[in-house]
């Protein structure tokens, strides 16, 4: 007779003098019953704990402008610098490595009157633009505040916009000429190279050069035009009408032939550059226009900043927001960016504050052991996987709004659901019901121009 | 080619061609190595034993994005279904076995004096008896961990131990009547059962809540999960009572008289109540009326038991049968006889069931094995314990040990039942080696993840399926106002159209399962009427065409 029991040690799992015991693990489905039950239960505790821990606010740099800020750019070879622009033409620079209320840097008042735009070189100096028709390049790192700018260049008309090359040392300017400067910075006194549509004579609002594919360009107009340039040839590539007019344009620094455009008409629509007879995407949420749109690092996010008074965070590829920000003080938002390492996002808005974010809003800094991260990547994945139930989902999508935003959205949607009724009463009622559909993102272009 | 070649050498003659060629009857037409075929089987039965059920054929999905989404997800989980069967090889111990080594030998002959002289000396000790004949017969419950044992006698002896040390935790003599008794979530309670009311105590035996609200109760069950106390009393109320926050969830009205046995369903914690006409009927907190009623025997339900998986029930009954029932189909597996009604049954993790009747305890090994399709009837049991005059009260494995508690008129006995205990235990689910702070954590963390008595349902897996009825069906389950659909017109609003179609609406019905409910009825009562009035229709005509032409009276389509 063959004859085993079981006889497991006491020593083994619990080793004398150590407070360590033994862990063993059996994956046997057999010994642990209630999976999705039990599982269902983490994700709600999970989810609940996300929003409990929802604080997004960190911190408001320094103290701010005195007047609103309506620019404000980062440094590319830096993690920390960022400079801001404000309505009396004054420019700042904020480290971020600092505390939060010493954040402040160099300073000097580099326009007569709004600066619209600032934007730095390769070599981490800060251009700056304003309405009063001037260009400055100053030298923010090495020189002492309100100096004197390097070189100052005159336009025809004021400055709206700026954008840097990725690699050469060139940046492109524009405005109410209706063109777009390239000034070469090896050549201060050269006459810039112009890059215009034909015929095109309406303010740019924004221009922006595409970090992945160098040489292009795109430029957003108070035509509602949307054009694209390639600097090889020193010409237009393609034009789109909207049916409102834009007021930024970030390219997708990882996807290089995507870009997002915020509109007036409070979304932002996405396009694939090879073909802008198309948006890829709208992000419908915001309440009132969108004045900048930034997609972040990953070029898998976006974050607005909008008239309505709120920040939102998107997903690319989803159409609604994925987390509001707003506080009490922040007025209207003219600008907000993600920080280098997208963990964080920076706004600017009319009441003169930069403030500081988390693009998470439940996550939180500092050195965390393996156990808690484990723990919170365990949480993160249970919430992605039961977010389609109710109760998860009610939670997870939850937010606080400020009253008016709410009560915009509704009185939106309801005004929207007529335009739609009526449309269909007008479709069902006239020659219109054999026209084919059109979907929502083939309804903003008006024109396409080659 | 390579050929198989056993194929030919079985039945040259048979397959053989004029010529010399051979038909070959299975050829190897696959161009596949060995190494793949190997490595595809082992991933069959790394689905079989890890895998969570069939998956989702993506092929068929026609949205792009969610087809890449899922089709990641799905292979995701294979992965994990392979990897999980590759972290067997970490598994440290393996499980006990009794095996008969020559054709004469019979497992169920060796003795407990044999086992405990042939297994480790640590081993050996989990055999003990406990001579306590004055307050009997007792009642015991182990703890979750299997560290602790509770034994309540009869007549009012409560006592807790440590019974690998042998070490009394506490003693105390209620002198009063003791009905069951219970562990709850962990050692530090523990709930009894006494003459009227149902007590709460601790591990020194201090009384800490009396549970008025439960009285006269003879059974006794906890769901460790849900933080349930389930409770049915000689009045045949079923309570559940959340001990967690003392509040009583649900109490149900059997409505069959004083209970006979009761256990509960560790797969998906649904209790199994067994009643004196000899029907088992399963019960939810969710439901006022059974999920199930079963007929298993004729005469009183003595005991039934569950496996840990859930598949199988085994149902003892005072005429002495003991039934083996598949509990997805409702199906009667197999039964066997007891030779006198059996008091108690209980099966083990790895599926060896104890069954106590008078004096003898005995084994079955093998009445149900969860991969086998169909089950074979047991010749004869795995092993055999008593028949020494003590009237067996009550049998139960004590978890993660081969190990059988066996709680009898003369105290209490602990047998080695070899491969009866899950030999590698989960620490982080339940850790029988757990030290203080451990347990502490884990009782923190199981009130934490507490589930919801509303998730006890006979699939525990409904959860996180989504609700595909549509909107309007849903209002219709809310709303409690609605009139009752009366069955007879639904059939017949179905059928509507030619009454040829109503036939086939019945047809269909009538054919499609063999489950007896209301409806069946009504669409048999209907079916019925409809023969007759054919049958009749058909006999007119046939009388008016006369005796001669009557035969060509058509028949009704």
């Amino acid at each position: 007779m063959k004859i085993k029991a079981l006889s497991r040690s006491v020593e083994a799992y619990q080793p004398a003098g150590s407070k360590n015991s033994k862990m063993p693990k059996n994956l046997d489905p057999a010994i642990h019953p209630f999976e999705r039950a039990r599982e269902y239960t983490k994700a709600l505790t999970a989810v609940k704990m996300q929003r409990m821990f929802a604080q997004p606010f960190l911190a408001q740099l320094g103290e701010g402008h005195v007047d609103g800020v309506y620019s404000m750019a980062k440094d590319p070879n830096s993690l920390e610098r960022l400079a801001s622009g404000s309505g009396d033409g004054i420019v700042k620079t904020w480290d971020l490595s600092r505390s939060y209320d010493k954040a402040e840097g160099w300073h000097t008042t580099a326009h007569e009157n709004i600066v619209k735009s600032v934007c730095w070189t390769r070599d981490q100096k800060l251009l700056t633009c304003g309405t009063d028709r001037k260009i400055q390049l100053y030298d923010p790192y090495n020189t002492p505040s309100e100096s004197e700018p390097l070189s100052t260049w005159l336009g025809s008309a004021s400055w709206n916009s700026l954008s840097h090359h990725r690699s050469r040392n060139s940046f492109a300017a524009a405005g109410g000429s209706g063109g777009i400067s390239i000034y070469d910075l090896e050549r201060h006194s050269a006459a810039p190279e112009v890059l215009a549509w034909p015929n095109a004579t309406d303010t740019i609002n924004a221009v922006a050069f595409n970090q992945v594919e160098t040489s292009i360009l795109g430029s957003c107009g108070s035509d509602r035009s949307i054009i694209f340039y390639d600097l090889r040839t020193a010409t237009p590539i393609a034009k789109t009408v909207l049916t409102f007019a834009c007021n930024a344009i970030s390219f997708n620094p990882m996807e290089g032939m995507n870009c997002a455009v915020a509109s007036e008409d409070h979304s932002v629509y996405l396009f694939d550059m090879r073909k802008v007879d198309r948006a890829l995407n709208i992000l419908k949420d915001h309440v009132a226009a969108v004045m900048d749109v930034e997609f972040s690092p990953t070029g898998q996010e976006l974050v607005t900043a909008s008239y309505d008074r709120t920040i939102r965070l998107w997903n690319r590829d989803q159409g609604h927001s994925r987390d509001i920000y707003h506080t009490k003080r922040m007025q209207r938002c003219y600008s907000a960016m993600w920080t280098p390492d997208s963990k964080y996002i920076l706004s600017g808005s009319d009441d003169g504050n930069i403030r500081l974010w988390r693009a998470n809003a439940s996550a939180r800094e500092g050195m965390k052991s393996a156990r808690q991260r484990q723990s919170m990547e365990y949480n993160d994945a249970l919430v992605e996987r039961y977010k389609h139930m109710p109760e998860i989902r009610r939670i997870h999508r939850h937010r606080h709004m400020p009253k008016v935003v709410k009560k915009a959205g509704e009185i939106k949607t309801e005004e929207l659901q007529a335009l739609k009724k009526r449309e269909e009463n007008e479709r069902r009622h006239t020659k219109k019901q054999f026209d084919r559909r059109r979907s929502e993102r083939d309804k903003v272009i008006l024109a396409k121009e080659k | 080619m390579e050929v198989d070649e056993l194929e030919i050498t079985e039945r040259p003659s048979a397959k053989a061609h004029d010529n010399g060629a051979v038909a070959i009857k299975r050829a190897r037409t696959q161009l596949i190595p060995k190494h793949e075929l190997e490595r595809r089987k082992r991933n069959k039965q790394a689905q079989r034993d890890y895998g969570r059920g069939t998956g989702i054929d993506v092929k068929t999905i026609k949205d792009k994005k969610l087809r890449r989404n899922l089709k990641g997800l799905e292979q995701k989980y294979k992965q994990a279904a392979e990897s999980a069967k590759d972290a067997e090889i970490l598994l440290e111990n393996t499980s006990g076995f009794l095996e008969a080594e020559e054709e004469l030998e019979r497992t169920w002959r060796v003795t407990q004096n044999e086992i405990e002289s042939s297994v480790s000396l640590e081993a050996s000790k989990k055999r003990f008896d406990l001579k306590l004949d004055q307050l009997g017969p007792y009642q015991f419950d182990y703890d979750r961990t299997g560290r602790m044992l509770l034994l309540g006698g009869a007549k009012g002896h409560i006592a807790t131990m440590d019974w690998r040390q042998g070490k009394l935790g506490c003693e105390i003599n209620l002198q009063e009547k003791v009905r069951a008794v219970k562990y709850l979530h962990n050692t530090n309670y523990f709930s009894v059962s006494q003459k009227n009311q149902v007590y709460i105590y601790d591990s020194r035996g201090v009384e800490l809540h009396c549970l008025r609200s439960l009285q006269e109760v003879t059974h006794m069950e906890f769901l460790p999960y849900h933080y349930l106390l389930t409770t049915l009393g000689l009045t045949g109320w079923l309570k559940y009572t959340d001990v967690s926050t003392g509040k009583l969830v649900s109490e149900i009205r059997t409505g069959l008289g004083q209970p006979t046995a009761m256990e509960i369903n560790p797969w998906n914690a649904i209790v199994h109540a067994g009643h004196n006409n000899g029907t088992v009927t399963l019960w939810s907190p969710n439901n006022s009326e059974p999920l199930v009623k079963l007929l298993c025997h004729k005469g009183p339900v003595k005991s039934v038991a569950v496996d840990r998986e859930g598949r199988y029930m085994v149902s003892c009954g005072n005429d002495r049968k003991m039934a083996v029932w598949d509990i997805r189909m409702f199906r009667e597996v197999n039964s066997y006889f007891t030779r006198a009604p059996a008091s108690s049954v209980s099966i083990s993790d790895r599926g060896v069931t104890a069954v106590g009747w008078s004096t003898s305890v005995t084994l079955w090994k093998d009445l149900f094995v969860k991969n086998r399709k169909d089950q074979i009837k047991v010749e004869s049991p795995y092993m055999t314990w008593g028949g020494e005059g003590k009237s067996i009260e009550q049998v139960k494995y004590c978890p993660f040990e081969d190990v059988l508690g066996i709680g009898h008129d003369e105290g209490f006995s602990s047998i080695i039942v070899p491969g009866a205990g899950e030999a590698n235990f989960d620490a982080m689910e339940v850790n029988p080696y757990e030290t203080v702070k451990q347990r502490r954590e884990t009782e923190v963390k199981g009130l934490l993840n507490k589930l919801q008595p509303e998730m006890i349902a006979l699939d525990p897996n409904f959860i996180g399926n989504l609700d595909l009825r549509s909107d309007k069906q849903r209002r219709e389950a809310r709303d409690l106002d609605a009139k009752p659909v009366d069955i007879e017109t639904d059939i017949r609003n179905r059928a509507r159209g030619k009454n040829s179609a109503l036939r086939k609406y019945l047809r269909k019905q009538r054919t499609k399962n063999n489950i007896i409910d209301e409806k069946r009825l009504k669409v048999d009562e209907l079916w019925k009427q409809q023969q007759e009035q054919n049958q009749e229709r058909r006999q007119e005509k046939a009388a008016e065409l006369g005796p001669a032409l009557g035969r060509f009276a058509r028949k009704e389509q």
